[in-house]
């Protein structure tokens, strides 16, 4: 899938993380910058689960931004796929 | 009832600590505009990995003619939480077409029909005067509610802490609910700092016939709990259907009567909140 | 070796020498006396009309003619508003002093400024019941060659008696002073409340100094600090930030979360036996811990019981329920907000107590041996029990030990309240960084997931079962939070010790260690 656009999802609240998504030139690769509050404790974690997400959407040219505050894995899940659905323009109703 | 708003994380995943009977969570007028997406996958998410323990799950969908009320609906509904709440409901038509969307997406994820029930909220005059209609029409509907800030704002009336302009509505609603025998829930009462008013209300509510009431915080929780505490017939009726439920259980038999009475799972859910209203430990019957 | 609960411990450590392994938490006390020998206090004599009077605090810092390889000696109720300590330690190091063992009874945020004489040799060992901030980070890291002690608020007056602590200078903070040393922390633009910390450090210090910026008239009444044991005063304008040590009253949470917690443990105490007329309690100030106040307060009041005093920290929420007649009488060893001030000067049953006679295992009965209910918190709790108040779950050290342990070891019933994950971050856990308090003194857990009572209290369990309160195993609820949370990554560390956690009796309980850097 080709991210058409820059999107965003989630929050700085405490419990949520902020994706951030760029269009790249195709075939540059994924760049992906992760900052957490608990980067010690699940830094691999939430880095394995952005890649398997993009994987699963085959997207392979990217930049995302991720600022988590402590999001549970599902939370980071239902962001990224807001973002992705956001960028590729396939999301389903919502206004902008 | 406690209303959580669908597109915050932090309190979704801990709404089921607060020992609220039914939780809320909510997509329709807590989700801003631009976020009706983002919340719609987060409490798909939330319902699929969150453990609210003994609390119903009941999600409040947007109208089916906003944009949004559809996909809701198409992201919700095959979780089969145990409720849908669908708001400013107005008339008979309105839900036909309403449940046959919702029977639809059952037919094509190969669900039930009757597992989900749907909670119906009145919040314009219109619907108020069409309430016992849209109580009546389907056994899917369980229960119905009134929303207070909506349906002043339809009948362009202030609202005031008394509730004098909406007392009508609420007990042309009670008595839709009552004639249907099926529940009916009190507005929120929004001012989560003044306990004193929420005893008020609540009690009045209990005294015209609400048999629960929706609140906004989890501190407003207790106080309704203590109003509506329940009786001791209902303590013991309860204790009955519990007590036999187990020994049903392990014979191998889930549906069962009790002087000639069907008793089946909601029954029994709601048998379990009332021994818990009454702390009384389930393990020890 | 492993000690009794499990801790990996070295039998030797550099710099510290054999290690007195943990027994139990009662084990040493059984005895009825203590084998370590208590040095005496200091001698000293002064003329008749003789001045303390000193202009400077470098002056008479001067005066005790400081040398390397000194203890010296602070308290910690200035709060996170205290300028003395740093401005102390910046006057050592300027006179080239090196070596300086630094026992603050607790260290928080605003002494980060010492750090750089962590790192340049002025301070080199560090006795304290908690450390904070930028230091505490540090010594996790491996600034210091020596490991830090963490010792209790009990076991600080203990390691001071055996000469462990070997105070040479304390310096001490006071908010109203007279030319003679008599001294208060409850008048005065700086005023904080109890001195309970303090007091042992007169006693035992070779050099006093009482520093204030409120000289007042002799005598200096009331007097928590006497003059017989002082040998220096300085007025100074200010000892510290008065926003930050003159604190208002201690609000209770509106955190929800927090509020359930709290209303659990009330519930929980309210029917555990201990909940009776003529009860002793102490609370934390913390969120949920204070909280626990708010209901008790009702629960006394709707069921018409009067308790027999309030111990420890306190706050202007335990004046008010002394005021109301809910308890007889406050025992305060160290004020949480300085608008308890007005109560300790007015009030006969609100007591100005010191250290020792709050928690030092080895005297006749500290107090908080005749504590019916505690209530604490935690950083981390296993599934044993134990609890962590120290180190956070990168491994750093950013707590306090305080009088956690004491408390814990000392009441009939110790409940912990905590959430059971912290943002992403487990709190109960299978296994902890670093164990400060004992299971065996901990009697239940509550969290906001449920109500967890310790195996070796089944009498309790049954009560608690029988009010039909929603009590689950701490396996349970461990494996429920790892669900919700995940796994959470190792924090890797390196074989260098560099905090030992010293049981209040003065065995090691745990060790710290160092943390790896990472990046």
């Amino acid at each position: 899938m080709e991210i058409l656009k820059k999107s965003q999802s989630g929050s700085f609240e405490s419990s949520d993380i902020i994706i951030l998504i760029e269009p790249v030139e195709p075939n540059s690769g994924r760049n992906i910058d992760i900052d957490s509050s608990v980067m010690l404790e699940y830094g691999d974690t939430i880095k394995a689960l952005i890649t398997s997400k993009l994987d699963s959407y085959n997207i392979s040219d990217i930049h995302l931004i991720a600022k988590d505050k402590g999001a549970l894995e599902l939370t980071i899940n239902a962001r990224l796929e807001t973002a992705i659905k956001r960028a590729c323009n396939i999301q389903k109703a919502t206004m902008h | 009832m406690l209303y959580i708003p669908g597109n915050n994380p932090a309190m979704l995943q801990q709404g089921g600590i607060y020992g609220a009977d039914s939780l809320l969570l909510d997509l329709e007028d807590a989700v801003a505009l631009n976020q009706k997406d983002a919340a719609r996958i987060l409490v798909r998410n939330m319902i699929k990995s969150i453990d609210y323990y003994n609390a119903e799950i009941c999600v409040r969908v947007n109208h089916i003619d906003t944009p949004f009320g559809l996909e809701d609906l198409e992201e919700i509904v095959p979780l089969q939480p145990d409720a849908i709440r669908f708001p400013k409901t107005e008339s008979v038509e309105e839900l036909t077409n309403l449940i046959k969307i919702i029977e639809s997406i059952e037919d094509k994820h190969g669900l039930p029909h009757n597992k989900m029930t749907l909670h119906l909220m009145i919040e314009t005059a219109l619907g108020v005067q069409n309430v016992f209609d849209i109580a009546k029409f389907s056994k899917r509907v369980d229960a119905i509610t009134i929303g207070g800030q909506d349906l002043t704002a339809d009948m362009n009336i202030k609202s005031t802490k008394d509730g004098s302009g909406i007392d009508f509505a609420r007990k042309m609603i009670v008595m839709a609910a009552k004639a249907n025998k099926i529940d009916v829930i009190d507005t929120v009462f929004v001012d989560v700092n003044d306990e004193e008013g929420l005893r008020l209300e609540t009690e009045y509510a209990k005294q015209i016939g609400f048999t629960g009431k929706a609140v906004i915080n989890p501190r407003q929780i207790d106080i309704i709990h203590e109003i509506y505490m329940p009786t001791d017939p209902e303590i013991r009726k309860a204790y009955r259907i519990i007590k036999e439920f187990k020994k049903n259980k392990k014979l191998g038999i889930g549906v069962f009567a009790i002087d000639g009475k069907m008793i089946d799972a909601p029954i029994v859910t709601r048998a379990t909140h009332v021994l818990e209203l009454a702390q009384i430990d389930l393990d020890t019957i | 070796m492993k000690n009794v609960i499990g801790r990996e411990i070295p039998e030797y450590i550099n710099g510290v020498g054999k290690i007195d392994m943990f027994v139990g938490a009662w084990q040493k006390l059984k005895k009825g006396w203590m084998d370590e020998v208590t040095i005496p206090p200091p001698n000293k004599a002064k003329l008749p009309h003789q001045s303390k009077i000193c202009q400077t605090l470098e002056e008479a810092i001067i005066k005790t003619s400081p040398k390397s390889g000194m203890t010296v000696s602070f308290h910690h109720h200035l709060r996170n508003g205290d300028n003395i300590l740093v401005n102390s330690i910046e006057i050592l190091a300027k006179m080239g002093i090196k070596n300086i063992t630094l026992a603050a009874s607790s260290l928080n945020e605003v002494h980060n400024p010492i750090l750089k004489y962590l790192k340049d040799g002025t301070i080199t060992k560090i006795w304290s019941s908690g450390i904070r901030g930028e230091i505490g980070k540090a010594i996790s890291e491996g600034v210091l060659d020596i490991p830090v002690t963490i010792h209790s608020h009990g076991g600080r007056v203990r390691a001071i008696h055996t000469g462990k602590i070997n105070l040479d200078l304390a310096i001490i903070a006071a908010s109203a002073a007279d030319n003679e040393g008599n001294a208060t922390g409850c008048k005065g633009k700086s005023a904080f409340g109890s001195m309970g910390y303090a007091s042992i450090d007169t006693r035992y210090a070779k050099q006093v100094i009482v520093v204030t910026d409120n000289m007042v008239d002799y005598p200096c009444i009331p007097i928590s600090i006497t003059q017989n044991f002082v040998d220096y005063v300085v007025k100074i304008d200010s000892i510290g930030d008065a926003s930050k040590i003159a604190t208002g009253s201690t609000r209770i949470t509106k955190s929800p979360i927090d509020l359930r917690i709290a209303k659990l443990a009330a519930n929980v105490i309210e029917h555990s036996g201990s909940f009776k007329n003529g009860f002793s309690f102490q609370v934390g100030a913390g969120g949920a811990s204070l909280a626990v106040a708010k209901y008790i307060r009702e629960k006394m009041k709707t069921s018409e019981i009067k308790g027999s005093f309030i111990l420890g920290g306190v706050t202007s929420y335990g004046v008010d329920m002394l005021n109301e007649g809910l308890f007889n009488t406050i025992f305060d060893v160290q004020s949480f907000d300085a608008a308890v001030c007005s109560s300790l000067i007015d009030n006969s049953h609100h007591i100005e107590i010191p250290a020792a006679l709050y928690a030092n295992p080895f005297n006749c009965g500290c107090m908080t041996n005749k504590l019916d209910i505690v209530v604490l918190g935690a950083l981390e709790i296993d599934t044993n029990f134990n609890v962590n108040v120290i180190t956070g779950s990168d491994g750093t050290i950013r707590g306090a030990s305080g009088g956690h342990s004491d408390t814990a070891s000392g009441a009939t019933l110790t409940v912990v309240v905590c959430p059971s994950f912290r943002g992403r971050i487990p709190i109960v856990k299978t296994s902890i960084h670093t164990v400060v308090t004992p299971g065996e003194s901990i009697d239940v857990l509550v969290t906001e997931r449920g109500i967890c009572v310790n195996p070796l209290k089944p009498e309790l369990e049954e009560k608690l079962i029988k009010a039909g309160l929603n009590i689950r195993k701490i396996e349970d609820l461990q494996i429920e939070v790892e669900s919700i949370v995940g796994k959470v990554q190792e924090i890797e560390f390196t074989d260098k010790i560099v905090g030992l956690i010293e049981y209040r009796d003065g065995t090691i309980i745990d060790v710290i260690r160092q943390v790896k850097h990472h990046g």
